[in-house]
């Protein structure tokens, strides 16, 4: 399994590590099953991600994919975060090992998960504007 | 501790030693006949291969003609199981008992070589009860294959009287004794056993080189066809340096077994008690009938591979039976046939020692390895979730 340098730079320090105790969304994507968990933190302020922090159960590709998915969105207007996709995740980490594509896919709907928690609070319903979030493909055809 | 480089690995290969490199390097030198050439060249090459062969047999307890060299211990199981229910299915033996934690040598073969198999269960210590293996032979079994010993957790199987069920049955006895080769004293007469396999590179000899051990009167079917090697049981022109290193390499490795035993189980015992005084952790497999050099753990609320990644940052060479690292969406079988959830097995950690092994690289692994798990805890949602339902 070879990873880029990136990707083992975004896995030995990760950046935006942590919880954010008055975060405005709260997304958790994954299972212990599996082998992957991710749990997003977002701070919004006007319309903008002011902060974002996870936290990660999973291997390098999870932690280093998490990492990257929250440097792509901080600072970022919410449209932005909203339209993050896990190919440029991928991109951005100097590509991914195919067997380590879902990683990046958690990631990207770890931040959305986030988001749609944002909207409910506001008392908005997220799925038209965050879409459905899918449950992972791969857990889901691995079954019981 | 400075950082150094220890290689904990050597369950999944070795290096090769000073000593098989020297006797192999002739090989790939001047030494380059081709074994079934008449001249003096070839013949030289013929009389290493058969003094290596003489090496294997006295290893195991075999005679001479009872070894037969292979690309490697996966496919001397390959070749065990597939030729043997080849030979032995047109007279109604379709059957193969083999264990739930095999390798996936002897397991995919049996998924795959249009068989019946039935998958004797592990008790949760990691040892086969052989009354069990008993009780899945059927009147068309053809031939039974049971691991010495574990690759993953290590644990030694009861062989002995493995092979004595298999015997009064009538049925063959394989067994995969890649780990146990230069860690347990093997002596397949006494033993009891029909068929063996092993493996080089997990002995100091290069890979790319095994063997399979085979009583005459039970040969399988080839599983090469071509040339007239091996007594016209396998084909292919020989490889003749790693045959030489496989010989000089089993010579080293079973010469002193019990000192070996002696001066590496204090170590791995060291490892064992030090690593699971860390919170939320567990010792798979037996405490006491396992491989000296095998320690396995399993670190509850953190996943193998980002250890293992931690690991390397630090030197330090290792294994995990998780999800990410066997390549597939499931932990390791041999975790879960020992009844090990999924969250413990994705966070397990296999340490393999060896002669080489020191006590300085084992207090590096002991101080390297609890703050890796607690950092990988520390950002780990799974781990918050354990805590907060304690």
């Amino acid at each position: 399994m070879l990873y880029s340098d990136k990707v083992l730079d975004h896995f030995t320090n990760p950046r935006n590590v942590g919880e954010i105790a008055d975060a405005d969304g709260i997304g958790e994507v994954g299972n212990a099953k599996c082998g992957d968990i991710m749990k997003m933190y977002l701070k919004i302020n006007g319309g903008m991600i002011e902060d974002v922090r996870f936290k990660t159960f999973g291997c390098g590709a999870a932690i280093a994919t998490s990492s990257m998915a929250t440097e792509l969105i901080k600072g970022k207007p919410i449209e932005e975060a909203l339209g993050l996709t896990n190919q440029a995740v991928v991109e951005a980490l100097d590509g991914l090992p195919a067997v380590k594509i879902h990683c990046s896919v958690l990631a990207e709907q770890a931040i959305k998960s986030a988001l749609a928690d944002y909207y409910r609070r506001q008392g908005i319903d997220p799925e038209p504007i965050v879409g459905k979030i899918e449950e992972c493909e791969a857990c889901h055809s691995d079954g019981e | 501790m400075e950082k150094r480089f220890v290689y904990a690995d050597n369950a999944a290969t070795t290096c090769v030693i000073p000593e098989v490199l020297e006797a192999m390097l002739p090989y790939l030198q001047g030494e380059y006949g081709n074994p079934s050439s008449i001249y003096a060249l070839g013949r030289r090459a013929q009389k290493a291969i058969e003094d290596a062969r003489a090496k294997v047999a006295a290893a195991i307890g075999a005679k001479k003609e009872e070894i037969f060299f292979t690309s490697g211990g996966s496919e001397a199981d390959n070749w065990a199981i597939k030729g043997t229910l080849a030979r032995l299915m047109p007279k109604g033996k379709k059957h193969l008992v083999t264990s739930a934690f095999e390798h996936h040598a002897v397991l995919h073969t049996a998924e795959n070589c249009g068989c019946e198999y039935t998958l004797v269960p592990v008790e949760k210590n990691g040892i086969i009860d052989p009354e069990k293996v008993r009780a899945a032979i059927r009147p068309d079994t053809a031939i039974v294959s049971i691991m010495f010993a574990n690759n993953e957790i290590g644990t030694i199987q009861p062989i002995e009287e493995i092979a004595a069920i298999c015997r009064q049955k009538g049925v063959l006895f394989h067994t995969d004794a890649v780990q146990a080769i230069g860690n347990v004293e093997i002596d397949v007469e006494k033993l009891g056993i029909d068929m063996l396999s092993l493996s080089g590179h997990k002995i100091h000899a290069p890979k790319g080189v095994g063997a399979l051990y085979c009583k005459r009167r039970c040969l399988p079917k080839n599983l090469i066809d071509g040339g007239a090697q091996e007594n016209a049981r396998r084909a292919g022109t020989e490889n003749t340096a790693g045959i030489v290193g496989l010989g000089e390499a089993i010579k080293l490795a079973v010469s002193d077994i019990p000192e070996k035993i002696r001066r590496i189980t204090p170590l791995r015992d060291k490892l064992i008690e030090e690593l699971t005084k860390i919170e939320a952790s567990r010792l798979n497999g037996d405490p006491v009938k396992r491989l000296c050099g095998n320690v396995n753990i399993s670190f509850e609320g953190i996943e193998g591979e980002s250890l293992l990644l931690m690991l390397d940052n630090c030197g330090i060479c290792a294994s995990s039976g998780s999800a990410c690292t066997s390549g597939s969406l499931d932990p390791s079988h041999v975790l879960l046939s020992i009844g090990l959830g999924h969250e413990t097995a994705h966070g397990s950690l296999r340490l393999s020692i060896s002669e080489q092994t020191s006590e300085e690289d084992v207090r590096y692994i002991i101080e390297n390895v609890p703050p890796i798990v607690e950092r990988l805890r520390a950002m780990s949602p799974l781990w918050e979730r354990m805590q907060k339902s304690r």
